[in-house]
């Protein structure tokens, strides 16, 4: 007999087992720490982290990347949070590249990213010594991340090895660490982005208003939809921004974010809109653009 | 919770040529589980081979993950992937290649898989690796085989060619035990039993692929009867609250139920089952949850809270094991062992048997290679309790992990346990080595010498013990040539035989130093692993390793024993330094250069045990 399955039973499923690899992690490992970018899913992994060490208080630090090129409005979000929550913030900058006047707009957007991003999670890594760094990375982002291991193995110089990676049976993780090798733990890995918005919503977990239908200021270059997020970004002559009610579906660099067009200025429309779209997330990340293999080149560099 | 599997784990085996690819991809497309670009870009590109016309979608490019698979047109890891059935059930699937040489990706995808489907191109029948697919699902306890006997357009939708095809099948399958073993007629390219039921078979009365995944229910869990909860993490906050954080890895548990401490066997009764949500009544199979107990007991990370089926420890086991390593098994040899959060370290005693994974014939066998699939017997060195892993998954599997790359080298399948603890409990006697210690007057060490042959470990050796024998210190030499005329004299020098030489020198040094003996041993023991064995006997500071370190080129022209001569002619392949790699160690306690002076060398080990 066929019956329905309600979603919220997916989700404890999915909830139980990103708690079971929280709590592994966090025994495991010498020093571990959460990789916090303040979206969503950061915004759900927080939320189970410390839910997976209830009543006890979350057993580690967390780390945000900070390229200084990040939406105020996050800024702000991250700061107040951490405040919120008692979080042991960590902030890792790439402060050469910062002073030698690297922007996504100087650069292209992959040296941008190798330098702002994979250099400066490489070199907090380092600087604090963490042995496992957890992050929010789903399998169902982009069709590299598929063969994706949870508990993922980087290499002395955080490169990523296809050939390295560790099979994975049932439950059990093999937490082991040669000299100078380093965890990235994938808690999140069989979410979807529904998923994730589901569990916000029945969790009633705080995220950026950034998600949400506002009126901002925005330009139009190759078909992306950019807001005019702080003065440092360069108008082309005859560019004039203009105001559009959108929302963002991922965040990260203001310059490298685009915005969609939407009225959903709450939860249950922008699960609305959602589920009516087919387009896959990434789509509006600038930093992916590149080619449909490019993320593994990027993680082979030591990107999350 | 009947009716009730929200997320079903799928395994897909078969190759690229049995259209696996394309299957994977039509269930995604008629799931609707695809974004638009990706379907787009299934629409456009093309790569080499393909014969799907542009426009048209080429399911195959939807599966398809890294870079250099893709230029290679073949899948070369379990790559995952989920879907959503319309009755909101969510299936996760591990998608592992089909070749031959893949036999351990075929392995971790059935691991955690409760339904397989395995494809059969219709038009070339059953052939050797429906067998290698069928044992392997069979072995890692996946419950439901779902034979998609695919490509039936091509041999014009026969009945008698499907019957055929699952008639073959289901003989394997009876003789491998598998529980329920089903057979739906499909076509990955014209979408035939996929999603919807085909007009083209109407001989045929079941559900579609679709259909099927959807109805699923499991046959009845084993552990039904018994409730287990590995500890992953101890809970301590605020009020000395004490909780053992873990996942029901079987059955279900209440507050009040009695529970033992399956390590100990003390037992409590749980007081709370607390979650971030609040307290429970219950918890069940998959709850992520911390429980509490009604009075302290010793717990730590790694212990299993279990009741009903009784649940004790041993420390031999014999068991089923994929070797997933690229260097064989080795006999003798120290791996860690993981099961569920606890880690211990292990050796494999005996290797029984291979399996022939496509005949099923058992061959005699010493060692396991990559791929293979055997039974073999192993020791902890602690007691440990595992469940047969046929009773539970999670508390019957374990890993085996090298100790010096840390790489996962092996998945054990626990069969039976073959000595309980109870059955072998150490005497302790009233004279034990602190009291010999101080009739000696002196305390005793292990003194490990590793080097090439002829690099003059026993040389060295010979020097520091008559230093040591003058000043009235208790002495004895093992060296390997002597140990090799009597107690070893059944090994030989494969990398096998150097791992069970290691391990029996090292047993004998440890008694002997138990009994009050600086004891030296003379060993070329080349590898790292089995010295590292070595060590995990003794206290820090009870084992001494020093590495002799002389050229090769010296050693050679040295050749007291005229081995390296033997081995240029080619009569030793196994030679150290010569056709085996000798591994220096990483940080040994003393550095010693065999072509110095012997004396000073002496004085630096005779230094080193006085001091230690």
């Amino acid at each position: 007999m066929q019956q329905t399955v309600p979603y919220s039973a997916v989700l404890d499923e999915l909830e139980a087992e990103a708690i079971h690899i929280y709590r592994e992690t966090g025994a495991a490992f010498r020093n571990p720490v959460l990789l916090y970018s303040i979206g969503k899913d950061s915004s759900v992994l927080l939320h189970l982290a410390i839910k997976a060490f209830y009543p006890a208080p979350l057993p580690f630090p967390v780390m945000h990347i900070d390229t200084t090129w990040k939406f105020k409005e996050m800024i702000e979000f991250r700061d107040r949070r951490a405040k919120e929550l008692g979080l042991d913030l960590r902030i890792a900058q790439n402060l050469e590249a910062m002073a030698e006047g690297v922007t996504p707009f100087t650069h292209g957007t992959h040296e941008y990213t190798r330098l702002m991003k994979t250099v400066a999670l490489r070199e907090g890594i380092d600087r604090y010594q963490f042995d496992a760094a957890i992050g929010g990375a789903r399998r169902d982002e982009e069709r590299s991340r598929a063969k994706e291991r949870i508990f993922s193995l980087r290499e002395p110089g955080h490169r990523w090895d296809p050939r390295k990676q560790r099979p994975e049976f049932w439950r059990t993780a093999n937490t082991q660490l040669a000299p100078e090798q380093t965890m990235r733990v994938f808690p999140l890995s069989n979410w979807t982005e529904l998923d994730i918005w589901r569990y916000i919503e029945r969790e009633n977990i705080e995220i950026p208003g950034l998600y949400f239908a506002k009126e901002r200021p925005v330009v139009e270059r190759g078909g992306t939809l950019l807001m005019i997020d702080d003065e440092r970004f360069p108008l082309t002559e005859g560019e004039v921004p203009v105001m559009k009610s959108v929302r963002f579906r991922t965040l990260g660099c203001y310059p490298l974010s685009g915005a969609v067009e939407s009225s959903a200025d709450n939860l249950a429309d922008l699960i609305a809109e959602m589920e009516s779209s087919k387009v896959s997330e990434r789509s509006g990340r600038l930093i992916d653009g590149d080619g449909g293999g490019s993320m593994e080149a990027k993680k082979a560099e030591g990107y999350f | 919770m009947s009716g009730q599997t929200p997320v079903l784990h799928l395994v897909t085996c078969g190759s690229v040529d049995d259209g696996k690819s394309t299957l994977i991809g039509r269930l995604l497309v008629e799931t609707d589980s695809v974004p638009i670009d990706q379907l787009e870009y299934a629409r456009t590109t093309r790569r080499g081979g393909s014969t799907v016309p542009v426009g048209e979608v080429d399911y195959s490019l939807l599966t398809d993950g890294l870079e250099a698979e893709r230029e290679q047109g073949i899948t070369i890891d379990v790559a995952y992937r989920h879907l959503n059935l319309p009755n909101g059930r969510r299936v996760l699937i591990a998608d592992s290649p089909g070749h031959e040489q893949y036999t351990r990706n075929m392995a971790v995808a059935a691991s955690n898989g409760d339904v397989a489907v395995l494809l059969v191109d219709a038009a070339r029948g059953v052939r050797p690796q429906t067998h290698r697919h069928l044992t392997v699902c069979a072995l890692m306890g996946v419950q439901t085989i779902i034979v998609a006997v695919n490509k039936m357009d091509l041999v014009d939708y026969s009945h008698e060619v499907f019957e055929q095809v699952m008639g073959e099948v289901r003989t394997t399958a009876a003789r491998l035990g598998v529980q329920q073993i089903d057979g739906i007629p499909v076509s990955a390219v014209t979408g035939a039993n996929v999603a919807t039921k085909s007009d083209a078979m109407p001989w045929y009365k079941g559900e579609s692929l679709l259909g099927a995944l959807a109805i699923w229910e499991p046959v009845g869990r084993l552990v039904d009867e018994g409730f287990r909860f590995p500890v992953q993490f101890i809970v301590r906050a605020e009020g000395n609250f004490r909780g053992y954080a873990g996942t029901v890895v079987a059955g279900s548990v209440r507050p009040g139920d009695e529970v033992v401490i399956a390590d100990s066997g003390r037992t409590a009764n749980i007081a709370r089952i607390v979650t971030a949500d609040g307290d429970l009544d219950v918890a069940t199979y998959g709850q992520a949850v911390t429980l509490t107990l009604d009075h302290e007991v010793d717990v730590t990370r790694g212990d299993i809270l279990a009741a009903g089926t009784p649940l004790q420890p041993a420390d031999r086991f014999g068991v089923d094991m994929v070797w997933l390593g690229e260097e064989p098994l080795a006999h003798g040899r120290s791996y860690l062992l993981i099961s569920g959060s606890r880690s211990v370290p292990a050796t494999v005693t005996n290797v029984r048997h291979r399996l022939d994974v496509v005949s099923g014939h058992e061959h005699a066998a010493r060692v396991l290679n990559m791929n293979d699939i055997g039974r073999v017997e192993i020791a902890t060195d602690r007691p440990i309790p595992m469940d047969p892993y046929s009773l539970c998954r999670d508390t019957g599997g374990f890993l085996l992990v090298d100790r010096v790359t840390a790489d996962t080298v092996a998945a054990g399948l626990s069969r039976h346990a073959m000595r309980r603890a109870s059955n072998v409990v150490p005497h302790v006697y009233d004279v034990d080595y602190q009291a010999r210690a101080s009739l000696m007057g002196h305390p005793a060490r292990v003194v490990w010498l590793t080097g090439l042959s002829g690099s003059g470990k026993s040389t060295i050796a010979d020097a520091a013990v008559r230093k040591l024998h003058a000043m009235g210190i208790h002495t004895y030499v093992l060296d390997g040539d002597n140990m090799r005329t009597g107690l070893n004299k059944d090994l030989g020098f494969t990398p096998e035989d150097r791992a069970e030489n290691v391990r029996r020198v090292a047993e004998v040094s440890k008694l002997m130093r138990d009994s009050g003996v600086v004891v030296f041993v003379a060993l070329v023991s080349p590898f790292r692993s089995d010295r590292e064995s070595a060590a995990t006997l003794f206290d820090k500071g009870d084992f001494i390793e020093v590495f002799v370190d002389t050229p090769v080129d010296v050693c050679s022209e040295r050749d007291p024993k005229g081995l390296y001569a033997k081995a240029a002619a080619g009569n030793l392949p196994n030679m150290t330094g010569v056709g085996q790699a000798y591994e220096p160690p990483l940080n040994p306690d003393l550095i010693v250069h065999g072509t110095g002076d012997v004396e000073a060398s002496a004085d630096l080990l005779v230094a080193a045990i006085l001091e230690a």
